[in-house]
């Protein structure tokens, strides 16, 4: 019998295979998080005991809620950004700045992490000895707010693209002002957008590692760099179980942006 | 609608504060640096001086002559060298899986992104982590082959060249696979059938129908890929053990340890370079194929 066209032998094959190499390091890693063993790497049994461990010496607490405080502040800004900055460039794609801002929001997807890092370092150091601005997790706030923004604006855009503008004209017609307008028919209309943009920005800034390890200081530690110290210590299984913890909290977001994003079957 | 140029400049206005003030003119004030001299306590004295960019190939004697130092070239050749084979071995894995995926029905399809955006949004620093579990001496695999009579040791690749291949790979094979998907996604597989009509054997169809169908997302896949594969600091930090640097890892060694702010700028100004040039050649591939000319 005659294979059907454009079907290749093994592909099914591959394709587990691929899934097999993205998953087992990770799944690897879970189960010996819920190791008994001391010895990283002998398995000795089922326990939760390194979770215990882990919320009962600090540090690791007042990390989690900077690393919270950090992604929730960021996002909410770049998000605000974002939703300006697409509204002109969608609507008004013509004017004269429109390629320049579309260049400067998608620059920080361009520049790899550790460059924009490094010049972040220096930035705030000089701002420092020159005219004194610190502010401590506040600078952390601000080196995120930057990368999530390109992240924000992109399904924020895409949102907008695909919008009718009739809706928007209608309620012009019968007397709103711009500011209601935008309230009370693009704004809703916008939210998918702004909800998988949200999204995004917040799991983005909740995994930074390099741009947040160069520019943290004593008492602005977040959880990877918190996790990369734990590291340097050496392998322990508390270190197993914290990644466990970021690897459930990014799955679940992940999963949930994906429902809410996808779209609707009609 | 009627909009003024000035309110259209208030829309974007904040991006422009924000980016412009803390991401664009860091990068500026960092060239500015890479041509200045480093103080003995870290930071940087003021004054024209192209020190750190001589520093990169040569080394000064006692009696100040220059000798050629091969330790930063070797980095790079070690950086491009791993960027670029990272982003042939991810084409090759990831050009079947988007094929098997994009041929699949739509539920399933569906089903697969989502298991592929997953890694993709996980922390990498842990996703590197885990692989010391596997690579090192008496880890996952090495266990394992003990149970079956092999000396402790006998699989022991963490700290070699290799380990960082892989953590790279596993890094950034997402990166690849989304958009090549993305193309073969919107493929019209009846050219398929046409081929095969016209006595195309199976590889000729791949070669001369697949293949050119594909070319957009490969060439965007190997960008995303390259890019970020230059510039790793992760890999080469828990995988090469900090000896065997790459440019990302050299960087931050000049910022962390060593406190020589030009010279790490400098190499940073370099490591843009690069990223420069792979950017010139996607925007040339990209021309007249249809694909965004940013690049995202």
């Amino acid at each position: 019998m005659r294979q059907p066209v454009g079907h290749y032998p093994g592909l099914r094959l591959w394709t587990a295979l691929f899934f097999f190499f993205l998953y087992a390091p990770m799944v690897v890693l879970v189960a010996y998080s819920f190791n008994v063993n001391k010895l990283a790497m002998i398995w000795g049994g089922f326990s939760t005991r390194w979770y215990v461990k882990l919320f009962t010496t600090g540090g690791i607490g007042e990390a989690a809620m900077n690393s919270l405080l950090v992604a929730v502040i960021a996002t909410c800004f770049a998000v605000a950004i974002a939703i300006a900055a697409a509204l002109v460039l969608v609507r008004e794609a013509g004017f004269r700045g429109a390629g320049l801002s579309n260049a400067l929001i998608s620059m920080p997807l361009i520049v790899p992490e550790i460059v924009t890092a490094v010049a972040t370092l220096m930035f705030f150091v000089m701002l420092k000895n020159w005219i004194g601005f610190d502010l401590g997790l506040g600078n952390i706030i601000i080196a995120h707010c930057v990368f999530c923004i390109p992240f924000a604006f992109m399904p924020i855009r895409a949102r907008l693209q695909d919008m009718d503008l009739a809706l928007e004209q209608a309620a012009r017609d019968l007397y709103a002002d711009a500011w209601k307008a935008f309230r009370f028919v693009t704004l809703p209309l916008l939210m998918p957008g702004v909800v998988a943009g949200a999204m995004l920005a917040f799991v983005i800034s909740l995994d930074d590692f390099i741009i947040t390890q160069m520019i943290s200081g004593p008492g602005t530690t977040t959880l990877p760099v918190y996790i990369y110290s734990m590291i340097r210590n050496g392998i322990t299984p508390e270190v197993n179980a914290a990644s466990t913890i970021l690897i459930a909290v990014s799955t679940a977001l992940v999963t949930v942006y994906w429902y809410v994003s996808r779209p609707k079957k009609t | 609608m009627l909009r003024s140029t000035t309110s259209n400049w208030f829309g974007v206005a904040p991006a422009w504060l924000v980016i412009g003030i803390f991401g664009l003119l860091p990068m500026f004030i960092m060239l500015a640096i890479s041509f200045m001299v480093q103080d003995p306590y870290g930071g940087v004295e003021w004054g024209f001086s192209t020190e750190a960019y001589v520093q990169f190939l040569f080394e000064r004697d006692l009696d100040d002559s220059l000798i050629l130092n091969t330790i930063y070239v070797n980095i790079v050749a070690r950086s491009i060298g791993l960027a670029a084979m990272t982003t042939i071995l991810c084409l090759i894995i990831g050009l079947p899986v988007a094929y098997f995926i994009a041929r699949q029905p739509e539920d399933k399809r569906n089903l697969y992104m989502l298991l592929i955006t997953i890694p993709f949004w996980t922390n990498l620093l842990i996703r590197t982590y885990a692989w010391i579990l596997i690579l090192t001496r008496n880890g996952v695999v090495d266990a394992r082959l003990q149970w079956f009579g092999f000396e402790p040791g006998t699989f022991d690749l963490l700290y070699t060249n290799t380990a960082i291949f892989i953590g790279l790979v596993y890094s950034y094979l997402p990166f690849m696979v989304l958009p090549l998907y993305a193309s073969l996604e919107k493929m019209d597989f009846r050219l398929i059938e046409a081929a095969s009509d016209l006595y195309a054997s199976k590889w000729q169809a791949a070669r001369h129908v697949i293949i050119p169908l594909a070319r957009p997302g490969i060439v965007a896949g190997s960008l995303l890929v390259f890019i970020p594969s230059i510039g790793a600091f992760i890999a080469p930090e828990l995988l090469g053990g900090g000896k065997r640097m790459m440019l990302g890892s050299l960087i931050y060694f000049q910022f962390a340890t060593a406190r020589n702010w030009p010279f790490g700028a400098a190499v940073s100004i370099l490591l843009m370079a690069f990223v420069m040039i792979a950017l010139l050649v996607y925007a040339r591939a990209a021309k007249g194929q249809g694909l965004p000319a940013g690049g995202h």
